[in-house]
Order: structure tokens, then C-alpha cells, then sequence
């Protein structure tokens, strides 16, 4: 496997085409990205995604075999919202066809290490933030998955099926919540334990009476 | 420290029942608040879990709530062996982002304490390894003494040894000075005969050999599909460095060769690590004598009032550890929407399990030893 060469650049146009016609409406649309850096997306069909990631590693031209990186993204209502509307202002389409009551996103970066190509950016929505926010597991599919699909659902709440050992990694076992999430709001006390103490103990009751917002203590 | 209870499974054919053995955080191989949780039989591995997120601070979110500048100091404290690297890992992400220009002086300085930076972190790695095998410290020892001096280098330049928070978007936060140049000229061409010294003890020792060769073996196909890089990729066989596959900055200026491996053992990663430093006393020659004047910094690059346009990108060098990426998406205000770190150590640790089955536990920890993992990394 030489890579003496560069990473070169691919047409995704082309790549989109070509995954449609090999597995069918697996592939929604083409975000284009608005920065200089012109790392497009591929935002995928949750139900085909693994065929569609199976056909990326071993049948497309360029051979998707190196999958870099997989994060988790929470969009909330408002900030897709002020997304639409940022981008009306640069008179673009939000071409992410995400749903507008707010989602959660997988993203994953993939690189070919024997074409020398990448990356090219994956994009699997879920339907909202609450109730429906199960995703195809791609560990099957690339190996490397498996310990960040796991840091995804611990911090974002993505349920990934599929997915070989689904459980939290960074927090403990027994944390309640998803921290990366926009909406979170850290508890008084981490320990949640039964009996807490002195200040905290009174801070926590004072809220609960009075229904207050938590102030900074100093 | 040691916790072990016997699992409920019917003892085995030979009358061994198996031991779980919980192994950290607090342990003085584990690299740092690393847990494994091994399952034995005998002293033979059937089973590992590692188990992290004791050193998780939750970079990403406070990143979401700071300025892109004001990030980098934390970029810092990822790696902390290697704070330059990742300050450039980030930097180059931003610069992509934003389509920033970085001026040529600027890259050479760039290249120059990132390949300092290198050679302390392969150089004390080695040292960590064979104190992990049972040298005890003094292989260890004679390679902190050499990191101190490249140490003194990023003190004399960034005014810290460690936390040295160095790069800018558009190129470094100040400039190197001839006298610099010349104390790093001195410690680059002492290193080679440093490492003649440090490895005509070590290279074919009876005792690293009988404890390496052989020991926690990858294949290539395994490593891609995890997603390793980095010196580990290397020793498996595959050709892929980023420095010549990307060759972002100014690398493909430089004359260097990719060191590989052909087993994907320990012995492997221990040989690349030494190579991998030769290469880049290679590289530090040519950079030093070929650093030409200029702007150590673009001069219309903006430090405060930062807002780089809508979208995303995605960076990533060649960090001593692997491949170390930053995931940024920016919705055109001054503070990242989505800050991601891609660390290599924690994905590297994705085949861990693989590498250690059927080995003993001793060789668990070596082949932890020999996956580098910097917990900072890990859990950032």
C-alpha cells in the first residue's frame, strides 16, 4: 500500500450518484459547506446507511476503508432555526433536509488509505431529540466506530443499534443525562446521594421551594 | 488497587476458575488513570475491558462556551507531553476553517517544534516502555535528561515547558531568534550520538527481545479497520504517514523517509519510535539551516474579534501518537458551535482487547506500554 502521493480530492457529486444507483434512496442529500475548507457532506438515509457504508468500503471506486473520526452533534430547535436563516442570508438553501423540530447527528469522517483520498463526511439524522433517537451502529462496518459511537451516546443520548457493547465510557455507570447536549443543566450536587449536607443540602431545598433559577455562587 | 473476585462461570477443564482483576486507575504502569478490567485464567488473558473517563474535563463543552483562541490553551493540556503539536492540530483545523494563510517562516518554526516535540515524546515513551519491562528507571532517566533540554528550548521561546500554548491562527505567538536557532542547531546535532548511547544498550538486549518480539501482534487489515495510526499503524506494515500523505504545512519540502514495521509486535512500535527520531534529527537539519526570514504570524490574522464564517471543517496532523484531528463547526459567531478532538490514543485503545487475548498479564501492561497513551488524550 503506497502512498507516496498526496491526498487528492473526489467529486462527491459523482460518489452521490454512484451510491444511489448501487443502493437505493440511501442518500438524502449533499450538504455543501459554506467555509473554505469545502469538506462536503453526505446526509444518509438511516434505514440503508449500513448497506450504503458497506458499498462505500468495499465497492466504491475510491475504497473508504479508514473511518478517521465520529462525532455527535445536537441541533435543537432554535439553533436550526437561526442555521436556515443564517444561510437564507447568504441566499443558500440549508441543503442538511434536517427535520425543524430540532435532531440530533452522527457525523463521520472517512479516508482511503490506499487511494490516497478523503475526507469525506457522512451525515445520519435522527427524527427529534427525545423519543427518537436511535441510529444504525456502522461498528460492523469499520471497527474504529466502536469507542466513539459509545462516547456519542453517553454525551449526546444516540442510541446506536447494531452496536457491539453499548454503554457509557466517560461517565460513570450510574450518571444521569447527556452532558454534551445544548440543553443540559448540571445537577447541584454530582453525587446525587441521599444525604446531602450542610450547604448543599440547604441550597437544594431553598430551589426546590422557591422554584428559583440557580445563581452563581461565588 | 488490585480488586479481583472470582467470576461465576464453572471452573475449567484443569480445575483453574477465572479471576477478574480490576487493574487502575490506580496503578504505576497504567500511563495515568487508565482502568483495565482483565478477566484471567491462570496468568493468561481471556477477556479485557478498558475502562476510562477518570481524567474527563469536558474539554469539548467548556470549548463550546469560549472563544477559538481562548481554546488553545486547553489544547494544551490534551497530549501534555506534546503541547505543540496539538496547538498546530488545532490551529491548522481553524486556519481551514477560516481559509487563514500561514506565512512561510511561520511553517518552518511550525516544523521545527513539532519535530522537538517528537523526539522528546518517542524518546521518553521508550523510556517508559522498558521501565514497564523492568529497567527500572535508568533507560528512563537518560531520556529526561535529553527532553530537558528541548524543554529548556520551549521555555527559553514560549516562556513554558509544558503548556507552551504557542500557536497562532496565522502562524506562531512570537518569533524565534537567531540565539534560538542555534541552541536547537546544538541539541539536534547532539541527539544522534545520545541515541547511539541509548540504544546500544537497549536494541539487542536479551531481555527487551525475549519480552517484545512476538508480543501483542496487529495485522494491517485489523489496524485500519480500527482506525489505529500513528507509529502503531506503522509497525504493522502500512504506508501511511500524514506528513507525507497529507503534507499539510511545508512537509513536503523536507527529505525523509516513513520507517515500517512487518509483525505490528512491540518489538515494532519500539523500532519505529527509534527510527521515527533519527528521521526527524533528518528533518530538524534541514529546517533549521533552510528557516527563511519573514512573518512569524500573518500580519491581517485577527487574535480578538475572531469569527470565522459558517461551516465546518475537519484538521489533522501527524501528532507523535497518531492521528490527531480537531472537528470544528462554526455558525459565525465568535464561539465554536461543535468542538470535537479526534485523539489517537483513545482509538488506538479500540483493539486493545485484541492485541492482549492469550497473552499474560505481564504482557498486557507492556502492550499498553507500547500503544503510548497520554490520558489527557483519552478522556480530554
Amino acid at each position: 500500500m503506497d502512498t507516496e502521493f498526496i491526498n487528492g480530492s473526489f467529486d462527491i457529486q459523482k460518489l452521490a450518484e454512484e451510491l444511489e444507483v448501487a443502493v437505493a434512496s440511501s442518500v438524502l442529500s449533499i450538504a455543501r459547506n459554506q467555509s473554505p475548507s469545502s469538506q462536503h457532506s453526505l446526509v444518509l438515509n438511516p434505514e440503508h446507511a449500513i448497506r450504503a457504508a458497506q458499498w462505500l468500503r468495499d465497492q466504491s471506486p475510491e475504497r473508504w476503508d479508514f473511518l478517521s473520526n465520529v462525532t455527535a452533534v445536537d441541533w435543537p430547535a432554535e439553533a436550526v432555526a437561526q442555521r436556515q436563516k443564517e444561510m437564507a442570508k447568504l441566499s443558500q438553501d440549508d441543503a442538511y433536509s434536517s427535520p425543524e423540530g430540532g435532531y440530533l447527528e452522527a457525523v463521520y469522517h472517512l479516508y482511503s488509505i490506499t487511494r490516497g483520498l478523503g475526507p469525506l463526511v457522512l451525515r445520519l439524522q435522527t427524527q427529534d431529540r427525545n423519543q427518537q433517537t436511535t441510529l444504525p451502529s456502522l461498528t460492523p462496518v469499520w471497527r474504529s466506530a466502536e469507542f466513539q459511537e459509545r462516547e456519542a451516546f453517553d454525551l449526546y443520548g444516540i442510541r446506536f443499534e447494531g452496536h457491539p457493547d453499548l454503554r457509557r465510557i466517560m461517565m460513570w455507570d450510574g450518571f444521569e443525562g447527556h452532558p454534551m447536549r445544548k440543553d443540559y443543566v448540571e445537577p447541584d450536587d454530582y453525587e446525587y446521594e441521599p444525604t446531602p449536607h450542610d450547604e448543599v443540602l440547604k441550597r437544594s431545598q431553598d430551589r426546590l421551594n422557591q422554584g428559583d433559577q440557580p445563581k452563581v455562587t461565588s | 488497587m488490585f480488586e479481583s473476585k472470582t467470576s461465576d462461570q464453572a471452573p475449567s477443564l484443569d480445575g483453574t476458575e477465572r479471576m477478574e482483576v480490576s487493574m487502575g486507575p490506580h496503578h504505576p504502569s497504567t500511563h495515568g488513570v487508565f482502568r483495565m478490567d482483565v478477566e484471567l485464567e491462570g496468568e493468561t488473558v481471556v477477556k479485557l475491558k478498558p475502562v476510562f473517563g477518570y481524567l474527563h474535563r469536558n474539554h469539548e463543552k467548556i470549548a463550546e462556551g469560549t472563544s477559538y483562541l481562548g481554546s488553545m490553551p486547553y489544547t494544551d493540556r490534551l497530549d501534555y507531553f506534546n503541547s505543540m503539536t496539538n496547538n498546530w492540530a488545532y490551529a491548522l483545523s481553524v486556519e481551514k476553517l477560516a481559509g487563514i494563510e500561514v506565512p512561510e517562516r511561520a511553517e518552518y518554526i511550525r516544523v521545527i517544534t513539532a519535530e522537538l516535540s517528537r523526539l522528546q515524546n518517542h524518546v521518553c515513551l521508550i523510556g517508559f516502555l522498558v521501565q514497564d519491562m523492568g529497567a527500572l528507571g535508568t533507560p528512563l532517566m537518560y531520556a529526561f535528561r535529553e527532553r530537558e533540554r528541548i524543554l529548556d528550548l520551549f521555555e527559553s521561546l514560549t516562556g513554558a515547558r509544558m503548556m507552551c500554548n504557542y500557536m497562532r491562527f496565522g502562524g506562531c505567538r512570537c518569533d524565534v531568534t537567531p540565539a534560538w536557532l542555534r541552541q536547537a542547531h546544538q541539541v539536534t546535532e547532539a541527539f544522534p550520538r545520545f541515541l547511539d548511547e541509548f540504544e546500544a544498550l537497549l536494541s539487542e538486549n536479551e531481555v527487551l527481545l525475549s519480552r517484545s518480539q512476538g508480543v501483542g501482534a496487529l495485522g494491517q487489515d485489523l489496524a485500519i479497520a480500527a482506525g489505529v495510526t500513528g507509529p502503531m499503524l506503522r509497525a504493522t506494515g502500512v504506508n501511511y504517514d500524514l506528513r507525507k500523505a497529507d503534507a499539510y504545512g511545508i512537509y513536503n519540502r523536507f527529505n525523509f523517509r516513513v520507517p515500517l514495521g512487518s509483525h505490528g509486535d512491540v518489538f515494532d512500535r519500539y523500532m519505529i519510535r527509534i527510527l521515527e527520531m533519527r528521521e526527524s534529527i533528518a528533518i530538524l537539519r534541514q529546517a533549521i539551516r533552510d528557516i527563511p526570514d519573514g512573518d512569524y504570524v500573518h500580519p491581517k490574522a485577527k487574535l480578538r474579534g475572531f469569527k470565522p464564517p459558517m461551516g465546518e471543517a475537519y484538521g489533522r496532523i501527524e501528532a507523535p501518537k497518531g492521528e490527531l484531528g480537531f472537528y470544528l463547526i462554526s455558525d459565525g459567531s465568535p464561539k465554536p458551535y461543535r468542538f470535537k478532538v479526534r485523539p489517537p490514543s483513545f482509538i488506538n485503545l479500540t483493539i486493545l482487547e485484541d492485541m492482549c487475548l492469550g497473552q499474560t498479564v505481564a504482557d498486557a501492561v507492556i502492550i499498553l506500554g507500547s500503544v503510548d497513551i497520554v490520558l489527557g488524550e483519552v478522556d480530554r
